[in-house]
This record gives structure tokens, C-alpha cells and sequence, in this order.
């Protein structure tokens, strides 16, 4: 509970409606999308301006109650679960585009905004923004800027990171900052926009950001390679990108994920392929037809069984809805369903599937494995049941060994869903001791009493690193 | 402060609170646990989207029954007020990845919160007389339905509205008086007998399910569903013991009785052996079809339910699935231009029956209409069962909205697949729209009329 005076405090700044510490609106946020986790807030808020969020903060530093910023909570770390309480503060009011610079391409928009709202409104004008996550159209703008959220798009285009240019924060003392701008080139003192870029929530509340928006590509192929042989998959990515060919979309679904993808979606694809990729590219129609030809080739050199160039734009759909059911098969195969995001350098893309297909077998647990091949970005998705508690700690087992295998390929422990909870103990994994202080000093100095979204990134304690044993 | 939610198998608590034992008891905890609040299914939802807010969502609701269910939560009012909340439209349903049985939670909820009901004097009456009292009588519906004619056709009407009596009921429940349409005590078999020969060769013996509301209200457009369908080849059989499907029931929380009326269906649909059995109203249709989930905890009805279910069909999908259409009208499309026609959808037919096309692909067929699509077609008007009266704030709000999409097509038709939806549209028409131009139909009387060249 809230101190009476607090409340009545943040009650004043949104006005009556917009702060609720009644039991429905505290369940109804004690959660996100990742699985197993829940905590209750002690009160929800919802402001409608960057003043009012600056006075919130300023009232929740005097009484040091924590905050914890809420988009659509869709991610997939527990980054928006209140585990230390306080309050939870909800975007979706700050919605608004607030500017459209059509001769500097950049938009300015609140963070509350749905991407695929976003995205919509900027295609309609015939622009291109384009980091587009798989949950765009629940996703907010904020919430994938502080997860420097990834897509399909992402090995060509970049992620969120590359499109933010300038933010509006404020801090947990309630001031406010501006970072970057409109300027394509800023070098005065440290990026400050680039540090608050996949910051989880733990070092400022974004209120405001600068995006920058490009001309759309003029055309778009798609094509499907299947193949008997996993290895043959993986050198097609790494032959694709030495090739000097960036595809706009290269991904990959193993041969348990099209097992279940085919048998939800009905799309006859063959089961007993190891491999399928789904490959995309856009540009100018010359250079897209090249390169498809081009990739075709590689593809056909390195064994695929089957290519299937998609004729029109419905089949093209066709075959990216293939990719895209992949997470819906899946979570109806069992209750629980526990997606992770390791990653690894491209080249080592097979290697680490081969990992993963060892590691599941070795625990008894099903993982099957699809993601960005292109990125080298992999999820690894366990279909479980949170209320097996033996069968979980296995999964849990199981995750520990694919994330020190991702590092000892020279990967990360996350590509594009953020730390949270979740990942936490495994940071020290991948930044070393020295670096983990390093970013507590950095969060110290934004966040002295620990105020926004604690019990994230930084864990309690590190988890032992498992010794792997290979063959 | 923080608390761990028990998560895991379904935990051992002793609720003490009544409420809290029943949703424990009646909720499947299966369908809880399968959620896995990705989120996926917020921006489907209506109710979500006029408020922006997580507890008007189904995954909002979800977690509110489950945290009930864990004990982490009493049943308090504003509870029981997020469960009335729901539309019911189950447009979160085929947008769910791990295909989470809403409809089925807030049926179970709704349930228990009936089992230890709140309501004040009057709507307990009300609730009462209608679900108790008139649904389940065919006699007394058609009583009610001379009544309300007697009321339309004798002045009583004009008499009502001229003294301003209708002032001292809500405005919402005014608004609707002035749409009903006229009442009728003749029913489709009254009118029409029960068989209807099939023309030219038939194709399929089947069994309309008149309803009851439709009956009394729309007693025509069940007329011309029957001909329209012996237009199509079907011969049809209208059984006369059948009584209401349930669904407001149903859809209220007053599962006994929608079961109690269920069996009678299965019963007497059951001895006529059809090969199908046609529904013309969305709502309606989504609990026949899902009878043999209904009834599946009954041994003795289980089987039967099932053949029930495996053979109810919309009008509109036997029509295009296996009927020989008829032309609809060569003869008035010559002359004049091309007469604009958009649909909304009934969400029951959509996100429960899943016949969303063939409404559009009729429509489309008919000579000298050109159809066009409303922004959200798909998204609920509103109306949803007795909704509209129970919530007006909130129906009153979607319509809104749901309106400026239909005022945007420039429609002169706009057509529906449910008798609520219907009036829902009509109610909409009258307050945001354009009544003098643009008319609200039943898909099924729009087709009838063009068939026979009437350009109505
Ligand atoms: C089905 C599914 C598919 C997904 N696919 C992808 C994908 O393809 N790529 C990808 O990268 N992610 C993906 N995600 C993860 C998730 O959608 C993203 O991380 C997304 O950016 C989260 O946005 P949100 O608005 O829901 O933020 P939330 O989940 O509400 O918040 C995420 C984090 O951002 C912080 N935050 C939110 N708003 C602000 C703000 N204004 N200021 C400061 N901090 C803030 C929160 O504190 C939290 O730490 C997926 C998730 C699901 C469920
Ligand atoms: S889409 Fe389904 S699983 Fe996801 S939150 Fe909604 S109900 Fe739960
Ligand atoms: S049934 Fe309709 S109103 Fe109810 S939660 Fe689902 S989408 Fe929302």
C-alpha cells in the first residue's frame, strides 16, 4: 500500500480516473508476457503529458517508492512485472504523433503509440520505419525502444536502435532530459540516445522520441528454400551475406518447428526437411530480381531440396505466414510455452541448432528452434507445463545450457527481448564481472535510489556458469 | 509490497468467500493456464479499445479470473462489473496462439457470479420473467409478440410516445422502443406450415431453427429464409416443439436452463433426421453449434448433442456451400446504378461459426450492387445479446464509432446475420446516421427481394 499522502498526492497530478489502487487494476497488471511470473503493484497510473510524469517521479522519489513504465507489457522477460511493488505507470494516454518533418524524414511521436499504428500512418504517407517486432500491433513505440526491439526486418534495416535520433526523458529525480535531435550527425559528448535505447525501463522513463524514417523499397521478392541437410541451411546464410547479398529478410525454422507449423496451417510443406528459409528481398525491381536469382543459385550449390519463388504477392504471403504461425503452432502444443532469444554469429547458425537439438534431448524437453538466421538471432521455443514443476526446472536446466553455448560460439544471451528478470543472472555470463559494475554505476548515477524498474538486468546474484561437456 | 502468484497446478486453497468456491469450482483452470498473456488478443477487443485499458481486455479478464481462482484476488464488485463488461463477441478467439477457450471462461464465470446473485429488485424480476418466464414458452412468446402488436398496431404506440410516457424509462430503453420493428403472433409456421417442398430436384432434406426473438420480431425474414432456401434446392422442415437456442442464457450465466432448453432441441431435431440444420441468426447459431461443448458433461445427451452440433449451418454457407443459387435479380439491375451495399458482420457468426465470407460472397453475387467493405466490419456493434440494455454506456460508445465506418461507405444497404445486430444497426442509423438513405436489412431479405426482382 501505498502512504495515504503519496496517493492522494499521485492522485491529484492524473486526476481521479487515471490512478487506481483497487484490486482489479493491480492484477491487471502484475504481469506480462512472459511466462511464470506475476507480482501486484501497489497502485497503476496513467499520465497524459511529460509534466505529469516528471511530477510523478518527483512525488515517488520523495516517499522512494519504485516505478515501473508499462507499454502494452507484451515482452518477453518479465521486464514490466512490479517484483519490488510500487507503482506501475501505464503510456498508453501519451499516444500521440506530435510531429511529421517531412523534408528531414524524422517523426516525433509519444511513447504510448502502437507501433503498428505508427507504422501504418507512415506507410500511408509512403514512408518506411522500418523496425517492425512480430508484436506490433500490440507492441508500443516505448516499449520497443527501451527492449531496442527487433524484426524481420532487422538484418537489412537495422533495429529500433538505428531509427532513434532523439528522446525526450525524465529522470528519477523528475527532471527532464533531451537527447539527439533531428540531426543525422551529433557527436557532442556521450550518445546519451543510445544509452537509453534498450535500457529496460531502468535508467529514465522515455516520454518523447525522434525517429528516422526512410523512403520505402520500390519492390519485394520472397522465396522459400527447403533442405535435407541442416548444414547445407546454414552455409546458404553465411554464402548469402558473403556473396555481399543483404536480404531483407533471411529466416530459418527447424524441422520441429515446420512439423508443427505444417500440421496447424495446413501448408503442405515437407516434414521431413531439417531445414526450411524463408528468404526476402526489396529494392529497386532490377536489383531485387538479381539478387533473388542470385540467392537461388547459392541456395541450389549448397543442396536445398526444393525452392519455391513466390509468383505473386498472396503466395509471397502465403510463405511468410508459414514463418510467422511458427509461435502460434507451437503454443498450442502444450500450456506453457517459453520462448527464448539466443544468438549467435551467422556462421554459426547450424552449430548452435545442432546445440540446442543435443541439449533438449539430453534434458527430455521439446525445444524446437526458428528465428532471424540472417542476424544469427535464434528462438529457441520450449513447449511445457508450468504446473510439471520437475519438467520445468529440466527446461530451466536445459535454457542455462543453450545460453552458455550461444557465449562459447561467440553469441549473446538476448538479441532482441531484453534482460528483465529473466536473463539477469546470466548477464555477468556476457559482460564479465567488470562490466556489470560498470553498468551499475551508469544506472547508479541515472538512478540513485534505485527507483525505476529494480529487480531488472542486474540479478541478486549471478548464476554459475555451467561447465559444458562436448563430444 | 509483492506477492508471489501461486502458479503451478491448481492450488489447493479453501475460499472462504461463496463467490470465489463457485469460480473455482466451475472455471477451467486448463484454459486459465493456457493463456500466456502475449497480448495477442488486445487490440481484437472491443471493449479494450474504446478504453485503452488492461482489465477491459481478455487478457486482462483472464487474469482476473485466475487470480480469483488462485485466491490472490476476492470477487469483489468491480469484478463482477469487468465480467459484465465482456461483450461476449468472442473476437478474441481466433486471434488467440494457444487458442484459449475464451468464450467458454466468461460463460463459466458469468455462471457462477449467477449462482450468488447481486442484482437489485427490478432487474432480478426482469431477468427473471424473461429467461425464466417467456424465452422458454413458445405460448407466452407468441403472446408477447400480439401484445407488442396490439401495442404497435392500436395507437397505443402513437398514444405512448405522444404523452411522453415512454420519458419516464431510460433513454437507451426509449431509443430501442422506437426501433422495434412491428411484432407479429404468427410465426413462420403459422404462416408457412411445417414442410416446405425443395424446387426442382432436392439436395438435402434440412430443419430450420426458427428462434424465438426471431420469431416474434422477424417472423418474415424467417419466411423468406425457408423459401429461399426451397429456391436453393433444400426441402424444409420447421419442427414446431423447438424452443429458444439458449444463448442469452447462456451468455448471462444461467447454464442450467440453456441446458434444460438444449436437450429439447437435441430431441426434437434428433427424431427428423436432416442433413443439416439452418440458423439465420449468428447468435443463435454459435450455442447450437457448440451444444455438444454444452452438453458434453451429460453421458445420456453427450452423443446426440454432437450429431446436433456437427449438422447446424448459417443460411448463408448452405447457400453458397451446397445450394443451387438462384439468379437474384437480372431483371432490376438493368436500368439503374449500381446500388451500394455494405455488411456488418454478426461476431458469433464470425468468431464462433467462422462463416464470415459467405454473407460477402452472396452479396457480391446479387446483379447491380456494388459491395463495399466498412473499416472494421468485423468488430462488434455493440448490440451483443441484451448487452445494449444492460451496458448502454459502453454499447452506446461502440456504436458510435461503429457508425462513422458505416456512414463512411455511403451505403444504401446496410445488411446484418442477426436479428441483434439488426436492431442494434437500425438503433445506430436512427442516432448517428443517415435514415433517410440508408436501410437496414437482414442479408436473408435483402436476397429474398432481389431473387424476385423487387428493387425495395
Ligand atoms: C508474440 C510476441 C512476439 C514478439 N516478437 C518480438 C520480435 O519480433 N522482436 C522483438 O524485439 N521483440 C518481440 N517481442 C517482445 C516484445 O513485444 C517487445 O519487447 C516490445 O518492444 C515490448 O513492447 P511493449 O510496449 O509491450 O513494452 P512492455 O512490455 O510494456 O515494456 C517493455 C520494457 O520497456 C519498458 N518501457 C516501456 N515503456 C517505456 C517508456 N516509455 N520509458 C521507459 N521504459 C519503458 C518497460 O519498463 C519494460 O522494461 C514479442 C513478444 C510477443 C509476446
Ligand atoms: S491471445 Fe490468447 S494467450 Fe494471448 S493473452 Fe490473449 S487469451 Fe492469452
Ligand atoms: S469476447 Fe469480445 S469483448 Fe469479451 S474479451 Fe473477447 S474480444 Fe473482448
Amino acid at each position: 500500500m501505498l502512504h495515504p499522502s503519496l496517493a492522494a498526492q499521485l492522485r491529484t497530478i492524473v486526476g481521479d480516473a487515471y490512478f487506481r489502487d483497487d484490486q482489479e487494476a493491480l492484477i491487471a497488471h502484475s504481469y506480462d508476457g512472459t511466462p511464470m511470473l506475476q507480482a501486484l503493484p501497489d497502485a497503476v497510473i496513467y499520465p497524459a503529458s511529460t509534466e505529469q510524469v516528471s511530477a510523478i517521479m518527483k512525488a515517488l522519489s520523495a516517499y522512494k517508492v519504485p516505478l515501473v513504465s508499462r507499454g502494452s507489457g507484451s515482452n518477453l522477460c518479465g521486464g514490466t512485472v512490479p517484483v519490488q511493488g510500487g507503482v506501475v505507470m501505464v503510456m498508453h494516454r501519451m499516444n500521440r504523433i506530435l510531429e511529421l518533418d517531412l523534408e528531414n524524414l524524422t517523426a516525433t511521436v509519444q511513447p504510448g503509440i502502437i507501433t503498428a499504428d505508427f507504422i501504418h500512418h507512415i506507410e500511408s504517407l509512403g514512408l518506411f520505419y522500418p523496425p517492425d517486432p512480430s508484436s506490433m500491433r500490440i507492441s508500443t513505440i516505448g516499449g520497443n525502444i527501451a527492449e531496442c526491439s527487433g524484426g524481420l526486418r532487422g538484418l537489412k534495416y537495422g533495429t529500433t536502435k538505428d531509427y532513434v535520433i532523439g528522446l525526450e526523458a525524465v529522470l528519477a529525480s523528475g527532471e527532464i532530459i533531451r537527447t539527439g535531435g533531428k540531426l543525422m550527425k551529433d557527436v557532442a559528448g556521450y550518445d546519451l540516445t543510445k544509452l537509453l535505447v534498450g535500457s529496460e525501463g531502468t535508467l529514465a522513463v522515455i516520454t518523447e522520441a525522434t525517429l528516422k524514417l526512410i523512403p520505402p523499397p520500390k519492390s519485394k521478392m520472397t522465396m522459400l528454400a527447403m533442405y535435407r541437410d541442416l548444414y547445407g541451411a546454414a552455409r546458404t546464410v553465411s554464402a548469402i551475406i558473403e556473396s555481399k547479398i543483404i536480404p531483407a529478410t533471411l529466416e530459418f525454422m527447424d524441422n520441429p518447428t515446420i512439423r508443427v507449423v505444417d500440421d496447424f496451417a495446413k501448408l503442405g510443406l515437407p516434414l521431413d526437411m531439417e531445414a526450411i528459409l524463408l528468404i526476402e528481398q526489396d529494392g529497386d525491381p532490377e536489383t531485387v530480381t538479381r539478387d533473388i536469382e542470385q540467392i537461388r543459385q547459392i541456395c541450389m550449390r549448397e543442396q536445398a531440396d526444393s525452392i519455391q519463388v513466390a509468383a505473386t504477392r498472396e503466395e509471397a504471403e502465403r510463405l511468410l505466414t508459414a514463418r510467422r504461425s511458427a509461435f502460434t503452432a507451437l503454443a498450442r502444443l502444450r500450456p506453457t510455452t517459453i520462448l527464448e532469444d539466443a544468438t549467435v554469429p551467422r556462421s554459426k547458425i547450424a552449430d548452435m541448432v545442432r546445440r540446442i537439438n543435443d541439449i533438449s534431448a539430453k534434458y527430455n524437453v521439446t525445444i524446437a528452434t526458428f528465428g532471424h538466421a540472417g542476424d544469427g538471432n535464434l528462438h529457441p521455443t520450449a513447449t511445457t507445463d508450468a504446473r510439471d514443476a520437475e519438467e520445468i526446472h529440466r527446461v530451466e536446466q536445459a535454457f542455462e545450457e543453450i545460453f552458455a553455448a550461444a557465449l562459447e560460439l561467440g553469441g549473446t544471451i538476448t538479441g532482441e527481448h531484453g534482460v528483465g528478470m529473466v536473463k539477469a543472472p546470466f548477464l555477468e555470463w556476457k559482460i564479465g564481472a567488470s562490466g556489470v559494475s560498470l553498468m551499475k554505476g551508469i544506472k547508479h548515477v541515472f538512478d540513485p535510489d534505485n527507483l525505476l524498474n529494480p529487480g531488472k538486468v542486474f540479478a541478486k546474484e549471478s548464476r554459475k556458469r555451467v561447465v559444458i561437456h562436448h563430444d | 509490497m509483492t506477492s508471489q502468484a501461486n502458479i503451478g497446478k491448481k492450488p489447493q486453497i479453501n475460499h472462504t468467500n461463496p463467490l470465489a468456491r463457485t469460480l473455482f469450482e466451475k472455471l477451467d483452470y486448463d484454459q486459465l493456464t493456457n493463456c500466456m498473456r502475449c497480448g495477442f488478443c488486445l487490440p481484437a477487443c472491443p471493449t479494450f479499445r474504446e478504453t485503452g485499458v488492461e482489465p477491459e481486455s481478455p487478457r486482462g479478464r483472464i487474469a482476473l479470473m485466475k487470480a480469483v481462482a488462485d485466491g490472490l484476488m476476492e470477487p469483489d464488485d468491480r469484478f463482477r462489473d469487468q465480467m459484465d463488461h465482456c461483450l461476449g463477441c468472442r473476437a478474441c478467439e481466433p486471434v488467440c496462439p494457444a487458442d484459449v477457450k475464451y468464450g467458454q471462461l466468461i460463460e463459466q464465470a458469468r455462471d457462477a457470479i449467477e449462482d450468488h446473485p447481486v442484482h437489485s429488485i427490478p432487474v432480478k424480476g426482469v431477468r427473471k420473467l424473461f429467461f425464466k418466464g417467456v424465452f422458454p414458452h413458445r405460448k407466452r412468446l407468441k403472446t408477447l409478440g400480439r401484445t407488442l402488436k396490439f401495442y404497435q398496431k392500436s395507437g397505443l404506440q402513437r398514444v405512448a410516445r405522444g404523452t411522453g410516457v415512454m420519458r419516464l424509462f431510460p433513454k437507451h430503453l426509449r431509443d430501442m422502443e422506437r426501433i422495434l420493428p412491428d411484432a407479429t403472433g404468427d410465426g413462420v409456421v403459422e404462416q408457412l406450415g411445417t414442410v416446405y417442398p425443395a424446387k426442382g430436384t432436392p439436395i438435402a432434406r434440412v430443419a430450420l431453427f426458427r428462434g424465438c426473438i426471431m420469431d416474434v420480431m422477424f417472423a418474415g425474414t424467417n419466411v423468406n429464409t425457408v423459401k429461399l432456401l426451397s429456391e436453393a434446392g433444400f426441402e424444409v422442415v420447421i419442427p414446431p416443439e423447438q424452443v429458444c437456442c439458449g444463448a442469452l442464457h447462456a451468455h448471462s450465466g444461467e447454464m442450467e436452463l440453456a441446458r434444460d432448453m438444449a436437450r429439447i432441441n437435441v430431441r426434437v431435431f434428433k427424431e427428423l433426421d436432416v442433413d443439416y440444420i439452418v440458423s439465420n441468426a449468428g447468435g443463435c447459431g454459435a450455442l447450437l453449434v457448440e451444444y455438444d461443448h454444452l452438453l458434453h458433461e451429460d453421458e445420456a445427451w453427450k452423443e446426440q448433442a454432437a450429431w446436433f452440433a456437427s449438422r447446424v449451418v448459417d443460411i448463408s454457407k448452405l447457400l453458397v456451400e451446397h445450394g443451387r443459387l438462384p439468379a437474384f435479380s437480372e431483371s432490376a439491375a438493368s436500368s439503374t446504378e449500381p446500388v451500394v451495399v455494405t455488411y456488418q458482420d454478426s461476431c458469433h457468426l464470425r468468431n464462433v461459426m467462422r462463416s464470415g465470407t459467405a454473407p460477402r460472397q452472396l452479396i457480391s453475387q446479387v446483379a447491380n450492387v456494388s459491395f463495399q467493405e466498412m473499416r472494421e466490419a468485423d468488430r462488434c456493434c455493440g448490440s451483443a445479446g441484451i448487452y445494449n440494455v444492460t451496458q448502454p454506456e459502453m454499447a452506446g460508445q461502440i456504436l458510435e464509432h461503429k457508425m462513422e465506418n458505416v456512414n463512411a461507405t455511403g451505403a444504401r444497404y446496410l445488411l446484418t446475420s442477426n436479428p441483434g445486430c439488426l436492431l442494434q444497426m437500425k438503433l445506430g442509423v436512427e442516432q448517428h446516421g443517415c435514415s433517410e438513405t440508408m436501410e437496414v436489412k437482414h442479408v436473408v431479405d435483402f436476397l429474398y427481394e432481389r431473387m424476385n426482382g423487387r428493387n425495395a
